[in-house]
């Protein structure tokens, strides 16, 4: 999962993110961070709500709409617990934190894990594999686009096109990856 | 005043009369949701293997947008700013379940093969963006006419993409069943390369860079 179907470049999912915070490599470390235990903490809660409640009462229909809202309270919580706990590394990660309600990889994941009809400790080490695939290619970026700034580029190139050039030459690398299962 | 509204507007349409085919026209063209402003752009590139797809994708945004607008626009007055982002995110969520009960029942093929990016409609920043821009402040008429706009400027750019893709990555067309053409040596040799995700990251890359060349050389 952290590999093969890398959540950025092969389910093109949590690019905003991807190609915003991927400009410097701390940002990019503590935001992978972020995500990851967001993540984490969405795909436990998120089936166990699907496990327990949704499928019983025959409501799955409804599971955007719990999840979206279970994953906003988390991100909430998460926030108020890194505010009370740790100063400097919520000032570090700054707005990053709530805009990870609206990062699709999150949503994706649950949805994912319903999808596929995972159990709750299949669906706790498939997230724990999307969220350090999505730090690893997050990391890997940002250190190249650093490196890039130096370059280069022609004018109408600069900024988002030459960086999605680079996630598809980066994305051609990581498909390699397919021959490993 | 004809001439003074005239030349404030001189970049956009200029014929435009009515505010309502301004707001329109401003969504398609002068800030194109894809490849201006960059949003919503995890669908864009999942979606865009075939025509079908991004068709289907794009109706489905055009729907939620619009309903989503013209109930956060009817409800701007009644919405305290505290909690208008859970509101507006409960609404957004409630027309995609609605639109993912719709084509599950109606075109269970298109939902097939869209898989989780319709459900993950919600969270593309189009949407939440434009309830909190323009929608949340602006009468109803308008935000229909926002709604409309933005969205056909997504389901071109989706169009254009998955277009090239389709035609390079197959060597040929097929929209809903139907062949439109294929090219002689592409349909034998086809460059799979385009329907494959770096092929994705590529076109959209190239494409980017080219509106804005484009915009480059009109301003000057």
């Amino acid at each position: 999962m952290a590999v093969i179907n890398n959540m950025v470049l092969s389910k093109f999912l949590g690019l905003c993110p991807f190609f915003g915070v991927s400009k410097k490599l701390s940002n990019a470390i503590s935001m992978g961070v972020a995500v990851t235990l967001v993540m984490l903490l969405a795909s436990v809660s998120s089936s166990v709500i699907y496990n327990y409640i949704l499928v019983p009462y025959n409501v799955e229909y409804m599971q955007i709409v719990i999840y979206i809202l279970v994953i906003a309270a988390l991100v909430q919580i998460v926030e108020l617990i890194i505010k009370r706990t740790n100063l400097n590394l919520y000032n570090a990660l700054g707005i990053y934190l709530p805009l990870i309600t609206t990062n699709c990889a999150v949503l994706g994941i649950t949805l994912i894990n319903s999808a596929e009809n995972y159990s709750i400790l299949e669906s706790t080490v498939s997230a724990l594999g999307a969220g350090m695939g999505f730090t690893l290619v997050l990391v890997i970026m940002s250190g190249i686009r650093e490196k890039l700034d130096l370059a280069d580029t022609p004018e109408s190139m600069r900024g988002l096109p030459i960086a999605f050039i680079t996630a598809a030459l980066l994305a051609l690398a990581f498909l390699g990856f397919n021959g490993m299962m | 005043m004809n001439d003074l509204r005239d030349k404030r507007e001189d970049c956009p349409g200029r014929s435009v009369g009515s505010i309502f085919w301004k707001e329109f026209v401003k969504g398609l063209v002068i800030s194109n949701p894809v490849f201006i402003l960059t949003l919503g752009l995890c669908p864009i590139l999942a979606v865009t293997t075939s025509i079908d797809n991004a068709l289907g994708m794009g109706a489905g945004v055009i729907f939620v947008l619009l309903c989503s607008n013209i109930i956060i626009s009817t409800l701007r007055n009644a919405t305290p700013s505290l909690v208008r982002i859970p509101v507006f995110i409960v609404v957004i969520a409630t027309f995609v379940t609605i639109l993912s009960l719709i084509f599950e029942a109606y075109i269970p093929a298109l939902h097939q093969s869209l898989g989780i990016y319709l459900s993950l409609i919600v969270v593309n920043c189009i949407i939440l963006g434009r309830a909190e821009v323009f929608a949340s402040k602006n009468p109803v008429l308008y935000s229909i006419a926002d709604a409309l706009g933005i969205g056909l400027g997504y389901t071109i750019a989706l169009f254009i993409i998955s277009f090239l893709r389709e035609t390079l990555g197959t060597g040929g067309l097929n929209v809903f069943g139907f062949q439109l053409f294929s090219l002689p040596v592409l349909s034998e040799h086809p460059l799979t390369f385009f329907i494959s995700s770096p092929g994705a990251f590529l076109v959209i890359g190239l494409l980017m860079a080219l509106f804005r060349w484009i915009g480059v050389v009109k301003c000057e």
